[in-house]
């Protein structure tokens, strides 16, 4: 279970998020949805632990542990996994030999066995035909020269590997076409799982006609200001995100 | 006996210097005065029973050097070196060359283990023959243990201290001494010529594949001790050799000089490998103290379809100055430079290599990769020309430099040159930082953030690490991560 208390965070002289308050209960999928420049990529990066992102207020805690004391590996050791808006290119890294790297380096820090090659690679082929990853995308550098498709497949497919307890989507349809989309909400879908929760950010109704979300939550102004259930995503495809940002400066 | 003579010759010598310039030639004595004279140079060569026209060639080496200004052309900066104030010349204190490994002072086996030489040259060193790997120790200027000599023997392959080599096999270092690396070629390299310690001298005869690499560690562990290592590598027609240098030194407060010359000769249908981990004290993070590392290393591929190659990984020594070469002199003749230079703290590298096309059909190939991080300058140099004969020669460059932190620098200087139209040379280049979003990437992956730096790193360097023979690459690799700790966060 996710809880995000009162958080604030100011990034130079800016205030970004303004005393936000959020939960997500293990096995929801919940949709932060909001206009452009209101945060929610930054409430992704406090959550993961990105530096630049600190809460000068406030608390976010994991399955009733704080994270913001830890460093992103821990955090990541302890279950929060971020599909990125635009995963990273890595060259001369092997996709495997970053997979095996990443998924060892969590087992170790929770004091689980290493995994060893070949066992790593029957889940990761597993995951790979199940996402429609081709298996010579396996045997390049990582994420090097991937469409925007392919990356973000590459993503959810070091999320399955990975179990995470928390999944922070970051604008996940972003530079997808119709048919990519299907397929990353599917692998999305496929991961969905009572000790799971989700964190779905996004700008459009879009990507919840195919990752069913069984909350909605409507962040302006650095804060949660309704939340409500599919229907309200319903509402403001049809509204917009005036009535929220209104009287902003 | 020709060798009796010459011994005979040398300590003359030594009386009569002694004599005639009013210095105690002490024979028993483990160092040479400080500073740099005739008399040290005699002394030197005294020392090692030379023979005569190898004084003569020390001291014309010598007297060229004192006409000589330090080059200045490198990227970097240093104090001047007063060259009066090094020593010369030092033994260990041990008895030089003992004759087997129970003779050698459990002191050096000590420091050995502490510099963290791989299990494999320990065993090897302790007598454990488990692996093929030949090591000739170079503890300060005298080789302390040689193994696998006889198995070697057996294939007819040489190796040995140079200095052994002048008196065993006077004829061949007598014919390509200095023939790669002249005298007169440039400053460090003629003080080399003058004063020069010891190193290897390896011959490998016609037709033959060396049975196993050849390997050697070099050392510097007296205080204030210039160290001038001469190697000198023949591959006579069709014969193949691959041979590993490895380096490491304790701290030392006081800068070290090391200029040392490294000559290969690869004659019709031979081939060379040459590859290098070096990893000096570099200083500490203030830039005090640490090697200097002005080092000559040169390959001619003389013959016909002769293959010469170069890899090195260098991540040690306060200042790099370093270029190793190819002469591409027989047709059909290729050279290779294999790269990856590290630097932090400090650090001033200046390094990078020439290939000088003179056959014809000749090619060439040049892989650079650069990593700067901390306050470090890493400069790559390099020189690709054509001679009017080099019909159809050809070179491949890509030169990549990557950049942690915003406190480092890194310079890409090529210097081209073709004087016959049917050359054709690429270069590419490329400069880049690890970017923040590299390193969060793979930290919200699990990986700390010094995981992260060594997984990138060595991305970015695969293609020079897939160069090394294998146990080397797996050793390279740790000394990256190693050399980059603390650069990040």
């Amino acid at each position: 279970m996710l809880e995000i208390k009162n958080l604030r965070v100011s990034i130079g002289e800016r205030q970004i998020l303004e005393g936000l308050n959020l939960t997500v209960h293990d096995g929801e999928v919940a949709a932060i949805m909001g206009p452009n420049g209101t945060g929610k990529s930054t409430l992704s990066y406090v959550i993961s632990g990105r530096a630049g992102y600190e809460a000068s207020e406030g608390d976010v805690l994991l399955n009733g542990q704080s994270l913001l004391d830890l460093e992103p590996w821990e955090r990541a050791a302890k279950g929060v996994f971020l599909a990125f808006q635009y995963p990273v290119e890595i060259p001369g890294v092997g996709t495997m030999t970053f997979l095996k790297a990443a998924l060892n380096a969590q087992r170790r820090a929770r004091g689980e066995e290493e995994l060893q090659t070949p066992e790593l690679m029957k889940r990761v082929n597993a995951a790979a035909a199940k996402l429609g990853v081709a298996k010579e995308m396996l045997r390049r550098p990582l994420n090097s020269g991937f469409s925007g498709g392919e990356k973000k497949r590459m993503d959810i497919l070091q999320m399955s590997l990975l179990e995470p307890s928390l999944g922070i989507l970051d604008e996940t349809d972003s530079g997808l076409d119709i048919d990519a989309l299907r397929v990353v909400a599917d692998g999305v879908n496929a991961l969905r799982d009572k000790n799971r929760s989700f964190l779905v950010i996004t700008h459009y109704q879009r990507l919840l006609d195919y990752i069913k979300p069984d909350t909605v939550h409507v962040m302006a102004k650095g804060r949660i200001q309704r939340s409500g259930g599919p229907e309200l995503a319903l509402e403001l495809e049809e509204s917009g995100y005036k009535d929220y940002i209104g009287e902003a400066a | 006996m020709a060798a009796l003579k010459e011994t005979v010759d040398a300590v003359e010598a030594i009386d009569v210097d002694a004599y005639k310039y009013g210095f105690v030639t002490d024979i028993e004595s483990e160092k040479a005065p400080k500073g740099l004279s005739e008399e040290i140079v005699r002394f030197i060569s005294a020392k090692k029973d030379e023979p005569d026209w190898l004084t003569d060639w020390r001291l014309a080496a010598y007297r060229r050097w004192l006409t000589m200004d330090e080059p200045r052309w490198a990227r970097v900066e240093h104090p001047p070196i007063d060259y009066q104030d090094l020593y010369y010349y030092a033994a260990p204190k041990s008895t030089p060359g003992p004759a087997s490994l129970e003779e050698v002072d459990p002191e050096l086996l000590r420091t050995y283990e502490k510099l963290g030489i791989p299990l494999r040259e320990q065993e090897i060193l302790a007598g454990v023959e488990t692996r093929k790997v030949a090591v000739d120790a170079v503890f300060d200027s005298v080789s302390v243990a040689t193994t696998f000599k006889e198995e070697l023997a057996k294939a007819g392959v040489i190796f040995c201290p140079i200095s052994e080599a002048v008196r065993t096999h006077p004829e061949l270092v007598r014919k390509y001494l200095g023939s790669v690396v002249p005298v007169t070629d440039n400053f460090f390299a003629t003080l080399n010529s003058a004063v020069y310690s010891d190193g290897s001298f390896v011959y490998v005869p016609k037709g033959v594949r060396c049975p196993m690499e050849l390997s050697t560690y070099f050392r510097i562990n007296e205080k204030n001790t210039g160290q001038f290592e001469r190697t000198l590598i023949i591959a006579d027609e069709g014969s193949y050799v691959s041979y590993l240098e490895g380096c490491t030194a304790p701290k030392r407060d006081e800068n070290q000089l090391h200029a040392a010359v490294v000559e290969l000769v690869a004659l019709d249908d031979a081939e060379i490998k040459y590859s290098t981990v070096q990893n000096w004290y570099p200083g500490d993070s203030d830039g005090k103290g640490g090697i200097y590392n002005f080092v000559t290393k040169r390959g001619d591929c003389r013959g016909r379809n002769s293959h010469i190659s170069w890899t090195q990984v260098e991540t040690g020594s306060a200042i790099t100055w370093k270029y190793p070469s190819c002469i591409l002199r027989g047709d059909n003749a290729q050279g290779e430079f294999y790269s990856i230079a590290v630097s932090n703290g400090r650090q001033q590298v200046d390094s990078g290599t020439k290939m000088i096309h003179l056959g014809r059909n000749t090619r060439s190939r040049i892989i650079s990769k650069g990593i700067s991080a901390g306050r470090s300058q890493n400069t790559y140099r390099g020189q690709v020309s054509a001679h009017r004969k080099a019909e159809g020669a050809r070179n491949f460059t890509n030169c990549d430099s990557l950049l942690i932190g915003d406190r480092c620098g890194a310079h890409t200087v090529p210097y081209i040159e073709s004087k016959n139209p049917s050359a054709q040379f690429e270069h590419e280049a490329t400069t880049s930082k690890i970017s923040e979003d590299q390193l969060f990437y793979a930290m919200q992956r699990g990986l700390s953030a010094e995981e992260a730096t060594a997984l990138i790193v060595n991305g970015f360097v695969r293609d020079v690490l897939q160069q090394l023979p294998m146990e080397f690459a797996v050793e390279a690799q740790k000394l990256i991560s190693i050399s980059l700790e603390g650069s990040v966060g």
